[in-house]
């Protein structure tokens, strides 16, 4: 008899807890969501306002809160070669590490150890990161506040991001392709650098834009190791620079309306520089999946 | 045994080597960040003229510097906290909404709609956060402070839009995507032998979920939660702009309070002299350790996790 009364015996009390449930998960789904369009509409909307070209070519030398005008162009500058000497820095560092975990390590004591601390290592808070550079690096070395000291606290920041990814990519690998080099003679060390890393290489690639989008937006460990400035400066290895989200830091603390339209499209123009880098990294991840289903 | 397999290479030692020194110059950065944050912290904590653990005031620049954590980790806390407490539900909702109720095609693009959240920059939140969500929020923490002003939490005779529950809203925003990333993970790897005996024995999709999937999931949902928590605490930007920069303790979360350690570096830098400097830099070492504990012990969880899912595959 309960066998054929079946589903239909559910109880309309079940069912309705059933229905609210379901409500709230997608409730909250929806709640999730509102934010992110705020956001979106909100920067692309106040963005638009100041896009222009005199943004894009001009710095802020001379032009003070209430004016008009005046541009991120120093910031983006600054940017650019601050995110692309933390890769410099982070991604060799980062990669031989993935290479010591999975080729290496073999899950003995040390890999088991840097494993753990790659991971605590991706909770450091950045201004920590933007201390640490302060600290040691201007304070105690004496050195300047440049766009290298901001790349430095940048690229601790991508060093984990960078080793889990690859790792991640190295692991993918087949073992095959690594017993069929040994067994043609080829050393372990040739054989990672000619058949293990160019295997990954897409999906390795991938993982560094993800992580170089990642602290492309980071605020705080520049305010305290590349400082603030209005003017251009091309040489990140001497004296301040300006980076797009302190610009829109340094803009969206101007109490007038003028300052807060420059912030607004400051925090476009990141957004615009952010995405393109994921987008990049997911039509590589992209192109490199059919390979993946032919083999 | 497969060494002797083949022949050692002249190559192969330096290379083994140079991979090992990355390795192990990662946990070198590590233990560099407290140890040069310790030597500059030192000068700044001997000049100071009260007790670093429990003064309240921030006046590191004075002739006579006074400055202690107390008022800025409460506030650290409290804020994180009250995060933790608005993103952890509305996390695990997303999660089992991609996980068990959006329809197949669509979850991983909607999985991917929620990451985006993670990547509009810490700044980008700050500017929405004063621009649009702190008018915004002076409607809600009036009402809430005018029905609900019995409780502690929401009393206090004067509201104000840029209060403790604005920013503790931005952070709930910014550290929800972790949460319910890991959470759906989680929850996508619980047992389908035991979803689908639930459901052959009659549970409803909830009851299948709850007896199921949850259960499975807790632990998951507990480390992606202390991750949020040490996010929340780290994070920056966002709060130095929302944050109105007092030095009180008060749990009076719709008033004008509310600072953070790191809202404070930010806001603080600007201006300080080098034992304010010093100040600074002995406060971010209490948020490092903090957060170092909060990281280690939810990647404690999720380590053990590890080995009973594969145990339990």
């Amino acid at each position: 008899m309960t066998v054929q009364t079946g589903i239909h015996s559910i109880s309309a009390a079940r069912r309705a807890k059933d229905r609210f449930v379901q409500v709230l998960v997608y409730l909250s789904f929806a709640l999730a969501v509102i934010p992110l369009l705020s956001v979106l509409w909100l920067v692309v909307g106040n963005g638009l306002k100041r896009f222009d070209l005199t943004f894009l070519t001009h710095s802020m030398r001379n032009i003070g809160a209430t004016d008009p005008g005046g541009g991120a162009y120093h910031a983006i500058v600054g940017t650019l070669e601050q995110v692309l000497l933390a890769s410099l820095i982070a991604v060799p560092i980062g990669l031989l590490t993935a290479v010591y975990l999975v080729e290496y390590g073999n899950g003995g004591r040390l890999s088991r150890i840097i494993s753990f601390f790659v991971d605590v290592m991706t909770g450091v808070p950045s201004v920590v990161s933007g201390l640490f550079i302060l600290a040691f690096w201007i304070l105690i070395l004496g050195m300047t506040y440049s766009g290298f000291a901001g790349a430095l606290a940048l690229s601790i920041l991508m060093m984990p991001v960078v080793v889990r990814s690859a790792e991640e990519m190295l692991r993918l690998v087949p073992h095959e392709l690594r017993e069929a080099s040994y067994a043609l003679g080829v050393p372990k060390w040739r054989t990672i650098v000619k058949v293990v890393l160019p295997t990954a290489f897409t999906g390795i690639v991938t993982g560094v834009m993800l992580a170089v989008a990642r602290v492309a937006g980071e605020t705080a460990p520049l305010l305290l190791t590349v400082f603030i400035t209005d003017s251009i400066n091309t040489d990140p290895f001497d004296g301040p620079q300006m980076g797009l989200p302190l610009y829109v830091f340094d803009q969206a603390q101007r109490p007038t309306n003028t300052a807060i339209d420059r912030a607004w499209t400051g925090a476009l123009t990141l957004i615009l520089i952010v995405m393109l880098l994921n987008l990049v990294a997911r039509l590589i991840a992209w192109w490199r999946s059919p390979a993946k289903r032919g083999s | 045994m497969r060494r002797s397999a083949f022949r050692r290479s002249r190559g192969d030692a330096p290379f083994r080597f140079v991979s090992i020194a990355a390795g192990v110059f990662l946990l070198a950065l590590m233990a560099a960040i407290g140890v040069f944050l310790v030597v500059r912290a030192v000068p700044a904590l001997q000049a100071n003229t009260s007790h670093f653990l429990t003064e309240l005031t921030w006046q590191p620049n004075s002739a006579k510097p006074v400055f202690g954590i107390g008022a800025l980790a409460f506030g650290t806390v409290v804020s994180s906290l009250l995060a933790l407490v608005i993103a952890t539900p509305v996390a695990v909702g997303v999660a089992l909404f991609i996980s068990h109720y959006a329809p197949r095609r669509l979850a991983s693009v909607l999985g991917y709609v929620v990451d985006l959240l993670a990547a509009v920059p810490s700044v980008v939140y700050g500017l929405w956060g004063v621009t649009f969500l702190v008018p915004f929020m002076l409607g809600p923490s009036s009402f809430l402070n005018e029905y609900f002003g019995w409780i502690p939490l929401f009393g206090g005779d004067q509201v104000v839009g840029r209060n403790m529950l604005t920013a503790s809203l931005v952070l709930a925003i910014m550290i929800l995507p972790i949460i319910a990333a890991i959470s759906r993970e989680v929850f996508l790897q619980a047992p389908k032998m035991q979803e689908e005996a639930a459901l052959a024995l009659g549970a409803t999709r909830w009851e299948m979920i709850r007896m199921s999937v949850l259960p499975f999931g807790r632990p998951g949902v507990i480390s992606a939660a202390m991750l949020g928590l040490g996010r929340a605490m780290g994070e920056t930007i966002a709060v130095a702009l929302i944050f109105p920069a007092t030095f009180n303790i008060t749990l009076r979360i719709l008033s004008p309070n509310g600072n953070s350690i790191a809202a404070n570096i930010a806001n603080g830098f600007g201006e300080a002299t080098p034992i304010g400097t010093g100040a600074l830099i002995a406060s971010g070492l209490v948020l490092f350790l903090i957060t170092l504990l909060v990281n280690m012990g939810a990647r404690f969880v999720i380590a053990r996790r590890k080995e009973y899912a594969r145990a339990a595959a």
